[in-house]
């Protein structure tokens, strides 16, 4: 049982295709179950209902994030030692990465006009992730322009690593260039926690809910791509013969 | 089940029906695309 | 290496070699921005340091596919890479024959534009700093993204998508450096920042470029 198995993209489908029924049902149990606890939470006595937007914003922000950092992992491991399904699982994550950013920055959007009373402000942490955004859409334009899939990958890991390293810098530039609005991290470990448990089970459900559904679509997208990448060597080799 | 949203109900229900809508459009798009794939497969390799 | 950087400037500086181009178009950026936000001094003087900014990353953008598009179409780039000189060795005399026909007239005329834009006097001299340490790593940044859309045929485009969110850091450490001196201040900090980032990438981005040039060459 090692990554290096399912580099064989047989294996791979196999393995996925068992798994997949349970992740598929994990995520229907636990997203909803989520949100709904979520959305049933009593009113904040200081945000009002508005922290209802909490259990959408904190979830989608985290994954936004974890996202890139599991595209850049699975682009080393394609650098490095030729993975063919790591590769594509980094493809396949971009699009749920840009979508997630898309849902942070529009839900914290409209829980900033209520609270903040604007929609958007040059606040270090809003502008970190329109970079994000950014580089999301330039990466997924990279894939979708190179024709030869093994340059592609080549060549979208090595903007992956340069864009991980700027998206990082962007963001302590940012801090130098405006102090934010926006307040520190939520959830925090430390004792005396800063929010209730009212809140925080129900978030934290809602974050397990949305990991559950990017690990589902995530294996849904790589074996849609590994059947594209099956589909063209087949029908090239037709040409060929 | 339909909670008490208050003067804040615009932003709540904003918030909620987009984001509704960009993951279930998300999740569309990943099934048609995965469907499509797996029936382009079945074809060529029923022909060759 | 000194020959190719010769070569690069004297194909550059030839008629249609576009040099002077982005020059042109810097001076079209800060001709246009008062027509858009109306003419008063105060103004002009407040959003001066960003408009300049902006107006030499656009400026720089302009002429990035030309570093390696040539040399891709007429087979010089398959050379270079088999020349005893390193990949890396030749991304960054290219960066720096593109850094010599856009960024340095850039920095060079950098005061006159200011003028035009009421940037305070005080502000010329972070004004010329912030640009002659921060167009290096533009020109590197752009031969990176040159290098990854080198084999496109339409690459332009999406190279600004690419290389513009790279930008972002110098961006804003240069603009912030002329802001602070045109406020009466003192930009050493974002300066000294703005330096950093340069080093960082004229030390590293070369290997990212001269990776993507191989694979696109293979």
């Amino acid at each position: 049982m090692s990554i290096w198995e399912y580099a064989n993209p047989v294996k791979f489908m196999r393995t996925s295709g068992a798994v997949l029924p349970w992740l598929v049902g994990a995520t229907a149990i636990c997203l909803p179950a989520g949100l709904i606890w979520g959305w049933s939470v009593p009113e904040d006595y200081k945000q009002g209902a508005t922290v209802k937007i909490m259990f959408l914003h904190v979830p989608s922000a985290m994954m936004a994030i974890n996202i890139w950092v599991m595209m850049l992992v699975a682009s080393l491991i394609w650098l490095i030692r030729r993975h063919h399904v790591s590769a594509l699982a980094a493809r396949a994550a971009a699009p749920i990465g840009a979508v997630m950013t898309v849902v942070a920055l529009v839900t914290g959007a409209v829980w900033g006009q209520p609270t903040w009373g604007t929609w958007w402000e040059w606040d270090p942490r809003l502008t970190s992730f329109l970079i994000l955004l950014l580089f999301y859409l330039g990466y997924m334009a990279l894939w979708s322009a190179i024709e030869n899939p093994d340059s592609a990958a080549d060549l979208t890991g090595v903007m992956c690593l340069v864009g991980s390293v700027f998206a990082f810098l962007s963001r302590y530039a940012a801090h130098f260039w405006n102090q934010g609005l926006h307040q520190g991290s939520t959830i925090s470990v430390a004792p005396g926690d800063r929010i209730s448990s009212v809140y925080s089970y129900p978030l934290y459900t809602c974050m397990l809910g949305f990991f559950l559904l990017f690990v589902t679509l995530l294996l849904i997208r790589t074996r849609t791509e590994i059947r594209r990448r099956r589909t063209a060597a087949l029908l090239a080799r037709e040409m060929r013969a | 089940m339909i909670a008490e949203l208050g003067r804040h109900a615009a932003p709540v229900l904003a918030a909620w029906s987009i984001s509704g809508v960009l993951i279930v459009g998300l999740i569309a798009q990943t099934l048609v695309a995965a469907s499509r794939a797996r029936r382009a497969l079945e074809k060529v390799e029923r022909r060759g | 290496m000194l020959a190719l950087l010769i070569r690069d400037l004297r194909l550059a500086t030839r008629a249609g070699g576009g040099f002077g181009l982005g020059l042109a178009f810097f001076l079209i950026v800060c001709t246009l921005v008062p027509f858009g936000v109306g003419p008063e001094g105060g103004t002009l003087a407040l959003i001066a340091p960003g408009i300049l900014w902006v107006g030499a990353l656009l400026a720089c953008l302009l002429s990035l596919d030309r570093i390696f598009a040539l040399d891709w179409e007429d087979g010089s780039l398959d050379l270079l890479a088999t020349a005893p000189l390193p990949m890396e060795g030749a991304v960054l005399v290219k960066a720096a024959a593109h850094w010599i026909t856009t960024g340095l007239p850039l920095v060079v005329a950098a005061p006159v534009f200011g003028i035009l834009l009421h940037l305070p006097s005080g502000a010329q001299g972070w004004l010329v700093a912030a640009l002659l340490l921060g167009t290096p790593a533009l020109s590197i940044l752009g031969a990176f993204g040159a290098a990854l859309t080198v084999g496109l045929r339409r690459g332009g485009l999406l190279m600004s998508l690419l290389v513009l969110p790279l930008y972002v850091p110098t961006l804003i450490f240069g603009a912030e450096a002329v802001r602070r001196g045109a406020a009466g201040g003192d930009g050493t900090t974002p300066l000294v920042l703005l330096a950093g980032i340069t080093l960082a990438t004229l030390a590293a981005i070369p290997f990212a470029a001269a990776g993507a040039l191989r694979v696109n060459l293979r």
